[in-house]
């Protein structure tokens, strides 16, 4: 079934597609837990029911993303070792002491203080539980500074010697390996992206309850809350973007090239091409549809600014082009439909027709998953367009693989890809549930809060048999 | 490069993490594989609630032993992960089936029944993988060079058949006490009866590893009855007769606590046990620690973290036990 050249590929395919279904949860936590936070805080602060409502309906949703997102994630600290046992013991020295660190920083206190954050309401009082939800949605940032930090390394490598193994190791210090020049573009554009996530998602849930209701207080909030937050953080993300390109033009320009689909040098004045389909084999761009320079303003600033192509990078160091070129093309497509959303949502709440408008609630309801597929689009262009290096520019995809049989490697692929679709599809669908409910007052506790002995017993548990029964799936 | 004073301590770090993660998912992982034995409805509620708030807490410590020895110790990460990858890649697999049952399985009252089989066939998975790879990794790993050079199906022997269901049966005696410890009424009273299976089982378990391991080779046998290690070697019988007889004293006595206490002393002497086994090997005959270690740059900068932030971790953790002491009263009725 499988050959052993394939071993790589297949190895990769699995590291792909289990990254790219865990970033999915990490993105909605980061900036679910921030609304939590922000909702709690805004609850003592007014003393408004709304906001405990709201508080408690996410919480829910919360718990269920999280569940997926630690499942998931415990895979990744682990692909390392089973597919890519020879970076793992050359890059070693480098990037694990950093994941170490994300582990002791952020899991460890996401963790420690969940259990409170979901079931302990009634338990440690007000401020004390709004204390857990900060360093829950504390531990989430922490957690991609360091991941970032990793994966940022790997892509401008820096502060590093090589040992007689052939291993990296810090040459002086560490603050050159874990503020390498991609990490701080990296970081903000990333976790602005995790923000804007659960902003659309948040406001497609209000936009969906306003279609049925457009008096729902409880939507009315969260959907003002979630167009403020697309209306300010969209544009602010635009130029974000725009600098962390500038940022991989630096330091890694045949990526750049292969986002552009730039195959040709252009001595003066590269266009900008908007579509067209790109032939690896022929290292050209087929049907392409271009505006002239636009290209070098964008990256130069300058419209006669020469750019070269990737006819000047050696062919066995470039990307592959189609999947670089397409992604990206997909990630600030959304963008732009983002950017018109919170643009429309500010027209609207300036005519005082935010909840009238019911062709910005449905735009709204469509960008919802919008996030999501942005945030995976970006991460397969920056991925992509680091190939055919692990460590950009040191050590090749081809030699970081484990010594492992391809029928092995293509086996696991098959387990993951089933068990994934299978778990996370339900997991998907138990959310698409929870939110198709609209939030009410005196919204419930999560059904599964243990009763105990000691201290102030919620008889809330039996929730979970007791409450309507919904669509079953 | 390698400072031997700092591998040493991380070895001992790594140890302490991954005994954490053995006794806290031991729990878990043990209450997943009898939770068939539990009756549907509030039985099976208590005994998942009880666990609800610290799982994740719990499973973190895995995360730290894989990342830990990443950082560390890197080439025996990259050995070992390489080594044992069928038994690691269905743990994981089966670590995402019981990991979503907590919550999947109030989302949906229909489905309950299908993340109810998710949760203790995930369970039964992850611990017995856990204890095929323990085996696996003590009848040693072909390594050639700086990489694995096994075979994919090596990890499969008796010995580690007989590691794998060891462990199954120490987790459900860990869970039983747990539970023990943390209900009442009937669910407390299944728990006794569970207990009084699995602690002879895992008794005899122990005493047949016990047996087996000196004669795997890897100069084991040589290991534990030199000096000074038969110092410690030679206390275990008498240590184990004495822990058995309190145990079933405290069982008697209808004790709470007594049992699980009991039982983590148990587990912890066989941790140390396999201690006296390892030592210096990471990778028995092939890999030490020193060779394995990452330069004392690296080691150092993760030293200064896991001095502060080990004991932090340890007080908050147990503060959020604390919060949720006491038994887990059956919902809903008082």
């Amino acid at each position: 079934m499988f050959h052993d050249a394939d071993a790589i590929l297949l190895a990769r395919i699995q590291f792909g597609f289990t990254i790219s279904f865990h970033f999915i949860f990490p993105a909605f936590t980061i900036g679910l837990a921030s609304y939590l936070a922000v909702l709690e805080a805004l609850w003592l602060k007014t003393g408004r029911a709304l906001y405990l409502d709201l508080y408690k309906y996410w919480l829910k949703i919360f718990a269920v993303v999280f569940a997926m997102g630690v499942v998931s994630g415990i895979v990744m600290s682990y692909q390392f070792g089973t597919n890519w046992a020879v970076f793992s013991d050359r890059a070693g020295p480098i990037i694990g002491p950093l994941m170490a660190y994300e582990v002791l920083t952020a899991f460890f206190l996401e963790a420690g203080f969940l259990g409170v954050m979901l079931f302990g309401m009634k338990k440690v009082g007000k401020n004390l539980h709004f204390f857990a939800t900060l360093m829950v949605a504390v531990g989430t940032f922490i957690s991609a500074f360091w991941i970032l930090s990793v994966n940022s390394w790997m892509q401008t490598p820096t502060g590093y010697a090589i040992n007689p193994q052939g291993q990296f190791v810090p040459a002086d210090g560490w603050i050159p390996i874990i503020f390498n020049p991609s990490f701080p573009y990296r970081l903000v554009h990333t976790v602005i992206a995790a923000y804007l996530t659960t902003a659309l998602v948040v406001g497609a849930v209000g936009a969906w309850h306003l279609l049925k209701d457009s008096k729902q207080e409880h939507a009315r909030k969260m959907f003002s809350m979630a167009m403020w937050m697309a209306a300010l953080v969209a544009p602010v993300q635009v130029f974000v973007g725009d600098q962390h390109g500038l940022n991989t033009l630096e330091h890694q320009p045949a990526k750049i090239m292969a986002m552009e689909g730039h195959y040709q040098s252009h001595p003066d004045g590269a266009p900008l091409i908007l579509f067209g389909i790109p032939d690896d084999d022929a290292q050209r761009m087929k049907h392409a549809i271009e505006i002239p320079r636009l290209g070098s303003l964008i990256l130069k600033h300058d419209l006669d600014a020469p750019l070269a192509g990737l006819d000047t990078v050696a062919p066995e160091n470039r990307p592959p082009v189609h999947v670089v070129f397409w992604t990206f093309r997909v990630m600030v497509g959304l963008g732009v439909l983002m950017l018109l959303l919170g643009i429309a949502s500010l027209v609207a709440r300036w005519r005082g027709k935010l909840y009238d408008w019911s062709w910005l609630k449905r735009f709204a309801v469509l960008m919802g998953p919008s996030g999501f597929i942005a945030v995976i689009a970006g991460w397969m262009t920056t991925e992509v367009g680091r190939q055919p290096f692990t460590v950009y520019g040191l050590m090749r995809t081809a030699e970081s693989a484990s010594p492992l049989a391809a029928p092995a490697v293509g086996a696991s692929l098959v387990a993951f890809v089933v068990v994934y679709f299978a778990v996370f599809g339900m997991g998907s669908w138990y959310l698409l549930k929870l939110m198709s409910r609209a939030p009410q007052p005196h919204e419930p506790e999560p059904a599964n809060a243990p009763a105990h002995a000691a201290g102030i017993t919620p008889a809330s548990a039996l929730a979970g048999a007791t409450r309507p029964e919904g669509a079953h799936g | 490069m390698v400072d031997l004073t700092l591998t040493n301590t991380w070895a001992g770090i790594l140890a302490f993490a991954v005994f954490m993660y053995v006794v806290m998912d031991g729990f878990d992982l043990g209450i997943g594989v009898m939770f068939r034995a539990f009756p549907v409805g509030k039985e099976r509620d208590t005994a998942m609630n009880s666990i609800a708030p610290v799982w994740d807490g719990n499973e973190t410590w895995l995360v730290l032993g894989g990342g830990g020895l990443m950082a560390a110790f890197p080439l025996a990460y990259s050995v070992i992960m390489s080594a044992l990858y069928a038994p690691l890649i269905a743990m994981l697999l089966g670590l995402v089936f019981r990991g979503v049952a907590f919550e999947f399985r109030w989302r949906d009252p229909a489905h309950r029944a299908f993340w109810d089989i998710a949760f203790s066939g995930g369970s039964l998975v992850a611990a017995l993988m856990q204890g095929i790879m323990l085996g696996a990794l003590l009848q040693g790993v072909h390594v050639e060079g700086r990489a694995y050079g096994g075979g994919w199906w090596d990890w499969l022997t008796p010995f580690s058949l007989l590691t794998g269901a060891s462990v199954v049966v120490g987790y459900g005696l860990l869970g039983a006490c747990w539970l023990n410890w943390k209900t009442e009424g009937e669910t407390q009273q299944h728990a006794r009866r569970l207990m009084r299976i699995f602690a002879p089982l895992t008794l005899a378990a122990l005493a047949a590893v016990s047996a087996a391991t000196p004669f795997l080779g890897n100069e084991y046998f040589a290991r534990w009855f030199s000096m000074p290690r038969v110092l410690f070697t030679a206390q275990v019988p008498l240590v184990i007769a004495i822990l058995t007889w309190r145990f079933v004293r405290s069982l008697r006595r209808n004790y709470d606590l007594a049992p699980f206490v009991l039982t983590l002393a148990v587990f912890g002497l066989s941790f140390v046990g396999l201690g006296i086994s390892m030592y210096p090997y990471l990778v028995p005959n092939s890999i030490t620690l020193e060779m394995a270690a990452a330069p004392a740059s690296s080691q150092a900068f993760m030293l200064v973290g896991a001095s502060i932030l080990v004991p932090l971790i340890l007080a908050y953790t147990a503060w959020s036990y604390w919060v949720f002491r006491g038994k887990v009263a059956h919902e809903g009725y008082h």
